[in-house]
C-alpha cells in the first residue's frame, strides 16, 4: 500500500515537472515574422545592395532573417542582434551608418548646410534692406532725402542761370 | 552743358565675410571634394591586379585557428571566396578539394576558403557536404573581401611564393585540370 502511494506521488510529481517545462517553453514562443522584419528592415545584405533585408528575396537574405529569428528566440535584444551583424558582416549592413569616423559627414553635413543656408539668407535679407539709404534723417515733403534735395536745388539753380544767360 | 545727375552714389555698406571665414569655407569645400574623389576612385578600381602585392590578412578559421602572413610566407596561396547560398561555388567545391588533396603533401601550397556574407551554420553545413578539409573561415566584417575589392562569389586569387598575385579567377573553376594549370607554373622545378 505504501509502495503504491509512493509510485502515485512520484508519477504526479513527474507529470507536474513535464507540465512546468512545457509551459516554460510556451512562454518563449517562436518570434513572429513581424518581429523579425522589424529588425530586418534596418539591415541590408551586401549581396543585394539597396534592398532592405525584410523584402530581399534571395537565399542569402532568407538565411539572415532565419538568423535574426534564432537570435530573437535566444532572447537577444534588437541592439545586440544589430551589433552581431555589424561584427560579422561590417557596418555597411546597417541602414543608417554609425556616427563615427567619416560617417560623421552624413550627420554633420546637413546641419552645416542648414547653418550656412540660414547665414546666406540673413546676408541677402540684410543686403535688400541696405538698398534703402542708410541716412536716418527723415525724408522731406517732396519725398526726397536731404542729399537728393540738395542735388535737385543745385540743378535748378544751374538751369535758372542758363535761362538767364540764354 | 554739364550733365548733372541727381542719382547719388550709394554704395551699400555691406560687411565682407572675414578672411578666416572664407578660409574655413574653402578648406571645407576642398575637403569634401577630396573625400568624394577618393570614394569615387575606390569604387572605380577593379579587383586587385595580377603582379601586384595583394592585401595581407589574418583569417580566423571556423575551428578557431589563425592563418596570417607568417603561415602564408614562401608558399603558393590559393584564396577562394565562396558562400553556401552560391550555386556556382558548389560547382567548383569538389574540384578545389581534390586539388587541395593533390597539393597538400608538398607543403608549399596552402588553400584558404573565405565564407562571404554567410551564416556560420550554413557555412559549416556546406563544408560538411563537400567534405572540405582545407582551412576555411568567415570574412568577419567583410574586411578581407573589401581589401581584395571582390565583386561577388566565387572568386579565386592565387599568390605566388614571392607574395605577388599571379592568377585571378572571377568565376568558378570548371575542372581540376584548370586549377592545376593555374598553380603548377608557380611551383617551380
Amino acid at each position: 500500500m505504501r509502495k503504491s502511494i509512493f509510485v502515485i506521488a512520484f508519477s504526479l510529481g513527474f507529470i507536474l515537472l513535464l507540465a512546468g517545462v512545457a509551459s516554460a517553453q510556451q512562454s518563449q514562443p517562436t518570434p513572429s515574422d513581424d518581429q523579425v522584419n522589424a529588425i530586418a528592415k534596418q539591415l541590408y545584405c551586401p549581396v543585394c545592395e539597396n534592398t532592405p533585408l525584410d523584402v530581399c528575396p534571395t537565399t542569402a537574405c532568407a538565411r539572415w532573417r532565419d538568423l535574426i529569428r534564432q537570435q530573437l528566440a535566444a532572447g537577444k535584444t534588437e541592439q545586440e542582434i544589430k551589433d552581431y551583424f555589424v561584427k560579422q558582416y561590417g557596418a555597411r549592413v546597417l541602414g543608417t551608418p554609425p556616427p563615427e569616423g567619416i560617417n560623421l559627414l552624413v550627420y554633420l553635413g546637413p546641419l552645416v548646410a542648414v547653418v550656412i543656408g540660414i547665414y546666406v539668407l540673413y546676408r541677402v535679407y540684410r543686403s535688400w534692406n541696405k538698398t534703402v539709404p542708410e541716412s536716418n534723417a527723415p525724408p522731406s515733403s517732396s519725398g526726397l532725402t536731404p542729399e537728393q534735395d540738395a542735388a535737385q536745388d543745385e540743378y535748378i539753380h544751374r538751369l535758372e542761370d542758363e535761362v538767364r544767360k540764354g | 552743358m554739364e550733365e548733372i545727375t541727381t542719382e547719388q552714389a550709394q554704395k551699400p555698406s555691406q560687411k565682407v565675410i572675414p578672411r578666416w571665414g572664407r578660409m574655413i569655407a574653402w578648406v571645407g569645400l576642398l575637403g569634401l571634394l577630396v573625400v568624394v574623389a577618393m570614394v569615387l576612385l575606390r569604387n572605380q578600381q577593379g579587383p586587385v591586379a595580377v603582379g601586384q602585392k595583394p592585401p595581407s590578412f589574418t583569417l580566423t578559421t571556423f575551428d578557431g585557428k589563425q592563418i596570417g602572413p607568417a603561415e602564408m610566407a614562401g608558399k603558393v596561396i590559393l584564396v577562394n571566396f565562396w558562400a553556401s547560398w552560391c550555386k556556382p561555388c558548389e560547382q567548383e567545391a569538389p574540384d578545389l578539394e581534390s586539388a587541395w588533396e593533390y597539393y597538400q603533401p608538398r607543403g608549399d601550397v596552402l588553400f584558404i576558403g573565405i565564407a562571404w556574407t554567410d551564416t556560420e551554420s550554413a557555412s559549416l553545413a556546406y563544408i560538411e557536404r563537400f567534405k572540405i578539409t582545407y582551412p576555411n573561415g568567415p570574412d568577419l566584417g567583410t574586411t578581407i573581401s573589401q581589401a581584395y575589392r571582390t565583386t561577388g562569389v566565387p572568386e579565386t586569387y592565387i599568390i605566388d611564393k614571392q607574395g605577388k598575385l599571379a592568377y585571378v579567377k572571377l568565376s568558378p573553376f570548371t575542372s581540376l585540370a584548370e586549377i592545376k594549370t593555374a598553380i603548377d607554373p608557380l611551383l617551380g622545378p
